[in-house]
């Protein structure tokens, strides 16, 4: 279990300090926690604390009860913390096969690799041993993330709008990795996203507005007030 | 040969055993080792140190060793090579260069290549450079390779210097006639207080033909690489040239490129580049289990591979 107390950060800029996360503090169980809430509201900033790349400025996060607050990225990733990036970095000269390797944490046979590839809609032949460089697609980077997050086979498994940039089709598949992840694992899964249809696959979500928690509840509970007020949002827009 | 030219051997060469096709093996300074075959022979030059490999017009599929260790501290030589490949001819030859110094004196070779390459020959030319040794001599090279491409011709140059080089001026002219190409990809990486020069020259003076330099290296620590890189459309041609440093620690790098079009149809593109490693690659490399030096070197032997 996942959680975090008293969580706040603040950055720096050029109009001086400020807070982007305000003293959140939330468990969170196995399975599928969905992180949702306008933009800009701190949902990434949230992610990259829980996976150690923004350090908070106050509070504590704990892993199964351990204290996990001063350990570096590296640490929480072999601690069993995986995350999959919103925007997907590019490498040049590594290859696919090369990076989720490493994400595995040892050298996979191409059947392995081609496996993680194929869940997340990629024809593994055309792909495992091409560079993660310029020459691929958003959409394509974002699937071979995605796939590394598989391959990492991790007790928390994080996502950054694993949506963005994915066509309609390999949506479907993308919800069913998803659900797939979350039979053999075991373990929690926490998306942040706008979808419904991933809303929909909620255990659990998480609203987070203006560096705090709006409110969390179950789907039943949250989903019909979120979309509800995403309706709103439209008629207001069409006139209606 | 003890242990350490065998080791050397295999770095540079990819050679374990004695390898099938022509080779010529020069170990500090003489020849220990030849053999030819009925398409390709080997001569020793009588007016300078040397060799002139041979191939004949038609050879197909053949490999050719020639590489050169020196494990000898203080040893400095000049090698003039000659390669002559006939019309026609399909090989690879495989060259390079390993020196072990264990002693306090400088130890260098030069090495000036000369290819010939005939009408619709085809070369793959690979050449690595690479030093060790424990003393304080330090370990030099200076390549220099001539290209000359006939009508229709082809190489394919691969050159790579990984580690141990203290010092290397790399130089390469090519001359390249009608329909003529010419393909050449640099790996370089300094450390320590290293400094490289990589000077190329390519003239494109035949009717259609095309080259494409590609320079991909990695600065550590105090090292200094020079990248210079020209080429000269003469005529009916197309030019391309590449650099892409990686630069850490201390160290500098510069890129020179220098595009000169003679002709009206002459087609020129230069690209250089030069940055550290990004911070998101490392960040992205340690959220899947690996340390900062780890995906420092996972980062740096892709950019090299």
């Amino acid at each position: 279990m996942l959680e975090l107390q008293n969580v706040s950060f603040s950055a720096e800029n050029v109009d001086g300090k400020k807070e982007i996360i305000k003293n959140i503090s939330l468990k969170i169980d196995n399975g599928f926690t969905v992180i949702t809430g306008p933009n800009g509201g701190g949902k990434s900033t949230l992610a990259k604390i829980i996976s150690g790349i923004l350090k908070p400025s106050s509070g504590k996060i704990l892993l199964d009860g351990e204290d996990i607050t001063g350990y570096s990225i590296t640490e929480r990733a072999n601690k069993g913390i995986s995350f999959a990036f919103q925007q997907p970095v590019r490498f040049k000269g590594i290859t696919v096969n090369d990076l989720i390797s490493l994400a595995a944490g040892k050298n996979i046979g191409i059947t392995e690799a081609c496996d993680y590839l194929s869940q997340v809609g990629l024809c593994a032949r055309d792909y495992i041993n091409r560079e993660v460089n310029a020459s691929l697609s958003g959409g394509e980077l974002k699937r071979i993330e995605i796939a590394t997050v598989l391959a990492r086979q991790t007790k928390i498994s994080l996502f950054d709008e694993p949506e963005a940039g994915i066509d309609l089709w390999s949506f479907n598949s993308l919800i069913q990795v998803f659900e797939k992840m979350h039979g053999t694992l075991g373990g929690s899964i926490i998306i942040i996203s706008h979808q419904e249809r991933i809303l929909n696959i909620a255990d659990r979500i998480i609203v987070v507005s203006e560096g705090n928690i709006e409110k969390t509840g179950t789907k039943q509970e949250i989903l019909p007030a979120l979309l509800g007020k995403a309706d709103m949002a439209c008629k207001k827009l069409i006139g209606g | 040969m003890n242990n350490t030219e065998l080791e050397l051997l295999k770095i540079i060469a990819d050679m374990d055993g004695t390898p099938a096709g022509a080779f010529n093996i020069r170990s500090n300074g003489s020849l220990a080792e030849r053999h030819i075959t009925e398409n390709v022979n080997i001569v020793t030059k009588t007016d300078k140190p040397g060799i002139d490999i041979i191939v004949k017009p038609n050879t197909k599929n053949e490999k050719i060793h020639i590489p050169v260790i020196i494990s000898e501290s203080g040893l400095e030589e000049i090698v003039y090579n000659d390669f002559i490949i006939g019309d026609g001819a399909d090989v690879e030859i495989v060259a390079g260069c390993g020196i072990h110094n264990c002693g306090d004196e400088e130890s260098r070779h030069d090495g000036i290549h000369s290819f010939f390459v005939g009408k619709n020959a085809k070369v793959r030319y690979v050449e690595k450079h690479f030093g060790n040794g424990d003393g304080n001599g330090e370990k030099n090279m200076n390549p220099t390779t001539i290209i000359n491409i006939a009508e229709g011709g082809s190489m394919e140059m691969e050159t790579t210097q990984i580690k141990g080089i203290d010092s290397t001026n790399r130089v390469t002219k090519a001359h390249l006639q009608k329909d003529a190409t010419l393909i050449i990809k640099e790996k370089l990486m300094t450390h320590g207080k290293q400094k490289a020069e990589t000077d190329f020259t390519v003239n494109l003076d035949g009717e259609n033909s095309s080259a494409n330099v590609i320079s991909r290296s990695v600065a550590k620590d105090n090292s200094q690489q020079v990248f210079l890189s020209k080429i000269n459309g003469n005529n009916i041609c197309s030019g391309h040239t590449e650099c892409d440093a990686i630069i850490m620690d201390n160290a500098h790098v510069s890129a020179i490129p220098e595009i000169t079009a003679n002709h009206i149809d002459a087609s020129l593109i230069h690209e250089a580049a030069i940055g550290k490693i990004a911070g998101e690659q490392l960040i992205k490399l340690m959220t899947l289990g690996l340390s900062e030096k780890e995906a420092e070197e996972q980062i740096v032997n892709g950019f090299l591979k």
